[in-house]
């Protein structure tokens, strides 16, 4: 069984982003980009996967542009097979992007796909569930336990009431949450092996695939802050201030 | 005028508190007729809820066994199918909207807006990115379905007072059987719901043990408050995942919300900027949670809580 696993090149999550004075969207010359967090944890979570011998090969899928080698490298390095790089400069919104990664797996023949549950930039989450849906094959978002047997994958995940167990049938599509494991470091001599292996660059149009965004951004501001409040010195003072607050009686 | 459907949230046992939230997001997008879908099994009990709901003109019923646990990859199908003629399909940003919604999208061939937190205009919203450290105004395209998330902490819940219509509706979507539901374990406890609660007392990784936790839930108690979590204190295993608070957690607006014990990364943050009163306890005074605390008190948790839950006692 091959794996595909989704990278997304995005501000890094230590970086505090500021929006434009403009309102033409944030500042992001000079900052440090990443892979996203969750793709790193389903890349780890591919891995071990193939580790345990269930899969042959992880394949390492980014949409962006030429700069996101930087990032399939690193997926390399942490021990992906092989990446691709489907090129592309505009903006792709998630359906764009499920559509994008389904004529890759079409091509690659993929029988699992594990992305991020959300891209910690635009937080849309809503990628894996897309292509589960035009896949038409099952989709297990906010995954915190994997297992498989066979052609069935056992899956966890975290809902607001607890944690669910689902059962689905491969091929599936399943988006990582947080807690799902804890990505390797990157060795020094795997980012050298990383440079020998193979990142292929292909496009839409090769692919087959033309975007069809429909959101247009009309402008980006700043949240509302919240300001500095009150220092209170101890525990009485602290009651009386927030019964003033009318927030305790 | 418009008609907007919105997916009601159930657990497969309760209704949700979403879909009272999405009701009034709505009612924002003026003049339109708002409709329920419950799927679930049994349903009877959640629709009457939903049909008590004020604003709601009728409540769809798909009662069929499939339903009673809310599977994406089941319900997906029968909504996109009840969705024809909508203008607006709708359901709350939780894990059971997050999980569905954007299924739904793709079966429409439509996109979404995800965590849609204001109306603007009958196809401007805003919604944040970068864990709400900016908010982007888009636009959706006219004459298409729009599929959307709502930010539940955005809007208020719809007061109860209505008594609309309930039908029972069929689909002829046909069903896969390729995903199956084995297990909840529900975090069950009897203390009040984190995202709808109007206090919540949060503890993160300063509490240093799950046993430690007890500080915090005997001051919940006291004040009848939902207990939360930074991911600090979740990954290291005092509480369970369903606690955290955060971007990747739960997004609240509670009246009051104490942060104990938490520095107040952005992730964290993100998740109470729609509290109205934020008191910080932290023996730091450098830690960034005072920056947008109300209340900031510097001390040892471990001395300050059980004093604060004594004085307030009797
Ligand atoms: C130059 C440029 C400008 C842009 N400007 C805008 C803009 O102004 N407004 C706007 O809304 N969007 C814009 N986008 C698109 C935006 O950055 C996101 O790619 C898109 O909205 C997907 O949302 P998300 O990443 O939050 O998806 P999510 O659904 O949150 O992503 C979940 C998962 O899907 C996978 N995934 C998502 N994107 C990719 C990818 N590109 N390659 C591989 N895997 C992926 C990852 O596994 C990820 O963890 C722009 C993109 C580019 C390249
Ligand atoms: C992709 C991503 C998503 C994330 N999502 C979330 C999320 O949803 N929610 C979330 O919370 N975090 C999230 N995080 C993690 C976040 O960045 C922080 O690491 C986390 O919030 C820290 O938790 P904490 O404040 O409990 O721990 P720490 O940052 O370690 O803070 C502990 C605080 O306790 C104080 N303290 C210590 N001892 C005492 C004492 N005796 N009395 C009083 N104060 C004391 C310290 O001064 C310190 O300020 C995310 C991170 C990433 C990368």
């Amino acid at each position: 069984m091959k794996i595909l696993v989704g990278v997304k090149r995005v501000v890094d999550y230590n970086v505090r982003v500021r929006v434009k004075p403009d309102g033409s969207g944030v500042a992001l010359e000079g900052v440090k980009m990443s892979i996203n967090p969750f793709d790193e944890i389903a890349l780890e979570e591919a891995l071990r996967i193939r580790e345990r011998g269930q899969a042959s090969e992880v394949v390492a899928v980014a949409i962006g542009p030429d700069d996101v080698q930087a990032q399939l490298r690193s997926a390399l390095a942490m021990g992906a097979d092989r990446a691709i790089l489907v090129k592309c400069d505009a903006a792709v919104e998630p359906r764009d992007v499920a559509r994008t990664l389904l004529a890759v797996i079409r091509q690659e023949g993929i029988g699992l796909a594990i992305l991020g549950k959300q891209a910690i930039d635009d937080d849309a989450g809503q990628t894996g569930q897309m292509l589960a849906a035009l896949w038409e094959r099952p989709q297990v978002s906010f995954a915190s336990k994997v297992e498989i047997k066979d052609a069935v994958a056992t899956v966890t995940r975290e809902v607001d009431s607890g944690l669910e167990t689902l059962e689905v049938d491969l091929p599936a599509v399943i988006t990582s949450d947080l807690r799902l494991n804890e990505p390797r470091y990157i060795k020094l001599p795997d980012i050298m092996k990383a440079k020998k292996k193979p990142l292929a660059v292909t496009d839409l149009a090769t692919l087959g695939v033309s975007l069809a965004p429909q959101f247009k951004v009309l402008k980006t501001e700043a949240p509302p802050q919240r300001s500095r409040g009150i220092m209170v010195k101890d525990v009485p003072e602290l009651i009386a201030e927030l019964k003033k607050r009318g927030v305790l009686s | 005028m418009s008609r907007v459907l919105i997916v009601a949230d159930h657990d497969g046992a309760q209704l949700g508190a979403g879909v009272a939230r999405c009701i009034t997001a709505a009612g924002r997008l003026g003049g339109v007729a708002i409709h329920v879908a419950v799927l679930a099994a049994p349903a009877a009990a959640m629709a009457q809820q939903v049909a008590a709901l004020a604003g709601v003109a009728k409540v769809l019923v798909v009662e069929r066994a499939e339903n009673a646990r809310p599977l994406a990859a089941v319900l997906a199908p029968q909504v996109a199918k009840l969705a024809a003629g909508y203008d607006y399909v709708l359901g709350p940003s939780n894990t059971f909207g997050k999980d569905l919604m954007p299924r739904v999208a793709a079966l429409l061939g439509v996109g979404q807006v995800s965590d849609l937190m204001s109306v603007e205009g009958p196809h401007t919203f805003k919604r944040p990115i970068y864990a709400g450290n900016a908010i982007i105004t888009v636009e959706s395209p006219v004459g298409t379905t729009l599929v959307a998330t709502i930010r539940t902490a955005s809007f208020a819940a719809a007061a109860v007072g209505g008594s609309a219509a309930i039908e029972a509706a069929g689909t002829d979507a046909e069903l896969p059987t390729h995903t199956r539901f084995v297990s909840l374990s529900a975090a069950n406890n009897d203390r009040p719901d984190l995202q709808s609660a109007p206090r919540v007392v949060s503890g993160g990784r300063a509490l240093g043990s799950a046993d430690n936790f007890k500080l915090i839930y005997a001051l919940a108690d006291r004040i009848g408050a939902a207990v939360g979590a930074s991911r600090a204190a979740v990954d290291a295993g005092y509480v369970p995942s369903d606690m955290q608070v955060g971007q990747t957690g739960k997004i609240i607006a509670p009246a009051l919300y104490m942060a104990i014990g938490i520095s107040g990364a952005i992730q964290h943050l993100t998740g109470i900027k729609d509290a109205r009163t934020i008191v910080a306890i932290n023996k730091d005074a450098e830690a960034p949670i005072f920056e947008v605390a109300d209340v900031g008190l510097i001390g040892d948790l471990f001395k300050v809580v059980p004093e604060l839950t004594a004085a307030l006692g009797g």
